[in-house]
């Protein structure tokens, strides 16, 4: 079982989780709805989220190339979202967008009630596709330079963060030599360690192995109890399965289907490809 | 509970600079390059003139800083080259941290290197073109650092500029050089002018109106410089 999804990781969600279900062992996705189950109340609690983020008609061209194209959606606090969708839906220019890192050609967002990332940029938390570490130094090197720039002097607050990754605050060698998923979850600990209220997170499992990205789901959890607003893109949708609130699906730069059921976002694929003109943007 | 701002601006500075500065020891990038390039100007050089002590002291203020620039424009490179490996950049853009204390840290580390680079050369020149000042030796520090201040305040925003550039080890002498000719100009005339023991001070004080300029020009650009895709 952990062979096969181990080899299914650079898939689309749609083909890991039709697999998923042919495969006899299903106590991978079991376990992973009892965990998530245990952590989330807030999704029980249906008075409890707030708007924290709204997407209005969102356009970012790169020259003549439209990555978005006209997103419209409200993403409710202490939520955890998944981004799905097939290469060059529009995932990370999203996320970017949303990290203020890339600016809309038109369209804006709103985050936190201020229209200026700059403003809340301090309760925001972003881990990229690459690291965002320096590799000649060690990762509580890392972790207390970047703390700087938010005013976290504290040491152990960085040791504390590396722990939680799971990983070791005493490790001294350079960032550079660790192994990919010890760097993935370094560059997850320099994301978690402004306490953020909005987590930003670009393929965070890619490179980890199975036992790693299902401890890093169960954190993600925790994070997400305690009030704090997630947004994940990946393509390892089934190790969200559970734990996410809810799946977002891109396609051709635009939202076309957020559910709450994975499942049945896998069944539903196939005729939303045929059409993907963008109706129902936004709609939970 | 952390406290959602950031560090004063000269804090981030500081610790920018001091992380720089270690990076810099450890991998010795820019060190080595600068100080093996501005060693062969030194003795292709020396080699392919033989000047008197007259000549040398006409010809070494332009010698001197056509070296240090040059040199200098393999630190610059070196300055950023290390920010875009794995996007760390995007690390400093999404922290609340200003961008000019990213811009003042890495001048002031780019402006360490290069007079480290000066203090190890600038004996080897004396030696080489049998230099000896006949104006107050003073002033050539002054030079010597309203000088390198200018190369590397325009040499590191510039730097930044040509960051997403294709060919950017290309394209920031092709910016750098012509914005740098009225400084440079202003340091090999003053440079002479000191070896000589004629007066030099105007194009001391054209150089540190220079400095003055670019570096408040600079920092009101840089921020869009970094936030350019």
């Amino acid at each position: 079982m952990n062979c096969e999804i181990q080899r299914l990781k650079a898939d689309s969600f749609r083909r890991v989780s039709a697999r998923l279900k042919a495969c006899p062992d299903t106590s991978l996705t079991i376990r992973i709805s009892f965990t998530s189950q245990a952590l989330n109340p807030l999704t029980e609690n249906p008075s409890a989220p707030v708007n924290v983020i709204t997407v209005t008609n969102l356009i970012k061209q790169f020259g003549r190339f439209a990555a978005l194209r006209g997103v419209t959606a409200e993403f409710s606090g202490g939520k955890l979202y998944a981004i799905l969708g097939d290469n060059g839906a529009g995932k990370t220019t999203l996320l970017r967008t949303l990290a203020g890192l890339n600016q809309p050609s038109s369209g804006h967002v709103t985050m936190l009630g201020a229209r200026k990332f700059h403003d809340i940029c301090a309760q925001v938390g972003y881990m990229a596709h690459p690291s965002l570490l320096y590799d000649e130094m060690s990762g509580m090197e890392n972790l207390e330079y970047f703390g700087r720039l938010y005013g976290i002097t504290s040491r152990t607050r960085c040791a504390d963060v590396i722990r939680a990754v799971g990983l070791d605050p005493e490790l001294a060698r350079p960032v550079g030599h660790y192994s990919q998923g010890m760097r993935q979850r370094m560059s997850l600990a320099r994301a978690l360690l402004n306490d953020p209220k909005i987590l930003l997170l670009d393929e965070p499992f890619s490179n980890v192995d199975l036992h790693s990205a299902t401890e890093m789901v169960r954190l993600l959890g925790g994070i997400r109890d305690r009030g704090t607003t997630i947004f994940i893109v990946t393509h390892q949708a089934s190790l969200l399965e559970g734990a996410a609130d809810e799946f977002v699906w891109m396609e051709f730069g635009k939202i076309v289907d957020r559910t709450r059921d994975l499942k049945r976002l896998a069944d539903g694929a196939e005729p939303r490809h045929h059409t993907s003109s963008g109706a129902g943007e936004g709609a939970p | 509970m952390i406290p959602p701002t950031a560090s004063a601006p000269s804090g981030i500075t500081r610790v920018t600079l001091l992380k720089d500065l270690r990076l810099e020891w450890r991998s010795k990038d820019a060190i080595n390059s600068m100080l093996f390039f501005s060693l062969l100007v030194v003795v292709v050089f020396s080699f392919s003139f033989d000047p008197s002590a007259e000549e040398s002291r006409q010809i070494a203020g332009g010698l001197v800083w056509v070296a240090f620039l040059f040199a200098a424009v393999v630190a610059l490179n070196q300055t950023w080259a290390r920010e875009i490996r794995n996007q760390v950049l995007d690390a400093y853009r999404v922290s609340p941290a200003p961008a000019n204390s990213l811009f003042a840290a890495k001048t002031l580390g780019n402006f360490i290197f290069v007079s480290v680079l000066e203090a190890l050369m600038t004996p080897l020149f004396i030696v080489f073109y049998r230099l000896r000042a006949l104006g107050p030796v003073w002033q050539l520090l002054l030079v010597a650092a309203f000088g390198t201040w200018a190369l590397v305040v325009n040499g590191t925003f510039f730097a930044a500029m040509s960051l997403r550039t294709r060919s950017r080890e290309i394209m920031l002498p092709l910016l750098l050089f012509p914005i740098s000719i009225p400084a440079l100009l202003a340091m090999v005339q003053a440079t002479t002018a000191i070896l000589n023991g004629e007066g030099a001070r105007f194009w001391i004080v054209l150089l540190g109106t220079y400095d003055l300029v670019f570096t408040t020009v600079c920092l009101l650009l840089f921020e869009t410089v970094l936030n350019a895709e």
